[in-house]
């Protein structure tokens, strides 16, 4: 019994681990063709069908490059640097619950590569180590230029936190649970957090937006200012970890926005499915839907990146203190009143 | 009425600095409108083509290549006379005139012809003056979509008669269609 768990757990980790690289693979061509529907043009459509197989040719391009190393005093740390990101990037999905369970061979099997009862504090600790990264990164560059975007990145990333944080509380104190596994649990059929939650789940989007530097908060890559950002000394696929980081931060991001307040791998209709076609159909299609929603977000982010303008510093840091954290704040003793008085 | 107030287009306005509205300065109007705009984008027609593939139409009045052109009988019929190199306003044109030999009947159709005849393709500004200069309907600027080809080397882009005069198999077959 205990190897078939072993056997169950290493397939869930690597499966995992897959399915995040490979949506991290195609979030780079998803990016090119929205791009380029949203302008009028019709995005890469060479390398393979309808352009399947972009994402691998950039990899070998990528990997055929040459790796330039500044006159750095660290070189360690110049390497290490993205190393980070994307180790940091790829760690937070071992807590997500991907469906409930399936029935495989007579057993149970739990659709989570971990599941621990802390599961939020593990997502924000790793969340915070992954500034890290980019911080030892623009260091170690050795580049003016590339240390002022890091230390954008430090500032923006930790107020964005403490909002995204404070977000989380009202919905810690609705389920009282840390477990993203109880979260997705208590969302039964259409009983969606954010419907409870609508201003935690604006206050989240819009941390997760300034978490993953995309658009409008990619202060760190301003082409203009800082020719490049953090990675302007980076060259060849560490700088494709970099990026590839980013991409997979958003992955992560969407699947925690899912998970949270779109109700994970609820759908209504659940229960009448798991009646009529069986427990495991039911959870199977949950499994689907979750994807769906996860790809709704990843559209969301491309989407919001052609419409709205980058943001200034001092708007940026005006939106994440004096808004968005008295905002979340508001939120919770809201929600708190709210649970006191149905209890 | 006073000079400020004319306004010929009609849509003249004031600048304001009013103080916006608490739902204006949400912002949250503005950007559902923002987004609504992208997403119809994502839908409209593409204006870019997939070029080797589709090639976008030509002008009906678009100048090609020069063709130095041969008669029925495949001579050559430009006679040196130079009106062309003459009429050419960027000057690309240059040839040097050589007298017709009797054995060389079949090749020449006028006793002078061009010895050598070359045009500066990065002169040229295929403004089709040489065709209208020339008095044998000799030199045309094609409506083929034969274009100049890119090159890194500056020498290459003087066409000599090697690339100007028309393929004799094409003279061939343009007077077997006629016929």
């Amino acid at each position: 019994m205990e190897e078939a768990i072993i056997i169950e757990k290493s397939v869930i980790i690597v499966a995992v681990f897959a399915i995040t690289m490979l949506f991290a693979m195609y979030c780079t061509l998803a990016e090119r063709k929205i791009a380029a529907w949203i302008q009028d043009r019709r995005g890469p459509n060479r390398a393979g069908p309808g352009g399947m197989l972009q994402p691998l040719a950039d990899g070998l391009k990528l990997f055929a490059k040459e790796e330039f190393m500044p006159n750095t005093p660290n070189t360690f740390l110049f390497v290490l640097g993205p190393f980070i990101s994307m180790t940091m990037a790829l760690m937070t999905s071992a807590v997500i619950p991907w469906g409930d369970t399936l029935e495989i061979g007579g057993r149970k099997v739990v659709l989570q590569a971990a599941d621990i009862n802390v599961a939020m504090l593990y997502v924000f600790a790793v969340l915070s180590v992954s500034v890290y990264g980019i911080m030892i990164g623009g260091w170690a560059s050795n580049n003016k230029y590339s240390l002022i975007s890091a230390m954008r990145v430090a500032s923006q990333m930790i107020s964005y936190e403490i909002a995204m944080g404070l977000s989380i509380v009202a919905l810690l104190m609705m389920h009282s649970s840390m477990s993203l596994r109880d979260i997705a649990a208590g969302q039964h059929e259409m009983n969606w957090n954010i419907f409870y939650q609508p201003i935690g789940f604006l206050i989240f989007l819009i941390c997760s937006f300034a978490e993953t530097n995309r658009t409008p908060f990619d202060l760190a890559e301003c082409e203009q200012e800082l020719i490049g950002g953090y990675h302007t000394e980076y060259s060849s696929m560490r700088m494709g970890f970099f990026l590839f980081a980013e991409y997979a931060a958003m992955f992560i991001s969407s699947t925690l926005l899912a998970v949270l307040y779109l109700g994970a791998y609820n759908y209504p209709g659940m229960t009448w499915a798991a009646e009529n076609w069986g427990e495991n159909a039911a959870n199977g299609i949950g499994i689907a839907v979750l994807f769906v929603k996860i790809c709704f977000f990843i559209f969301l982010y491309m989407w919001v990146r052609w419409t709205i303008p980058r943001f200034r510093y001092d708007q940026l840091m005006n939106l994440g203190w004096k808004t968005l954290i008295p905002l979340a704040i508001i939120n919770i003793v809201i929600t708190a009143v709210v649970l006191l008085l149905k209890s | 009425m006073s000079i400020q107030n004319i306004s010929l287009s009609g849509r003249k306005k004031q600048v304001s600095n009013k103080e916006m509205t608490l739902g204006e300065r949400l912002y949250i109007g503005a950007i559902a409108g923002g987004m609504a705009t992208t997403f119809k984008h994502l839908f409209k027609k593409k204006v870019t083509i997939n070029y080797p593939e589709e090639t976008r139409p030509f002008s009906p009045v678009y100048r090609g290549q020069h063709m130095l052109m041969r008669d029925e009988e495949g001579r050559e019929r430009c006679t040196a006379c130079g009106l062309c190199a003459l009429s050419c306003p960027a000057e690309a044109i240059t040839m040097k005139a050589a007298e017709r030999k009797p054995d060389e009947k079949h090749l020449y159709r006028e006793e002078k012809y061009a010895e050598i005849y070359e045009i500066n393709m990065l002169r040229c500004i295929y403004c089709g003056l040489c065709e209208e200069a020339c008095p044998k309907q000799a030199i045309y600027l094609t409506t083929s979509k034969k274009i100049v080809k890119a090159d890194t080397n500056r020498e290459h882009f003087i066409f000599g008669k090697e690339q100007l005069v028309m393929p004799l198999e094409q003279a061939i077959r343009n007077t077997a269609k006629s016929e």
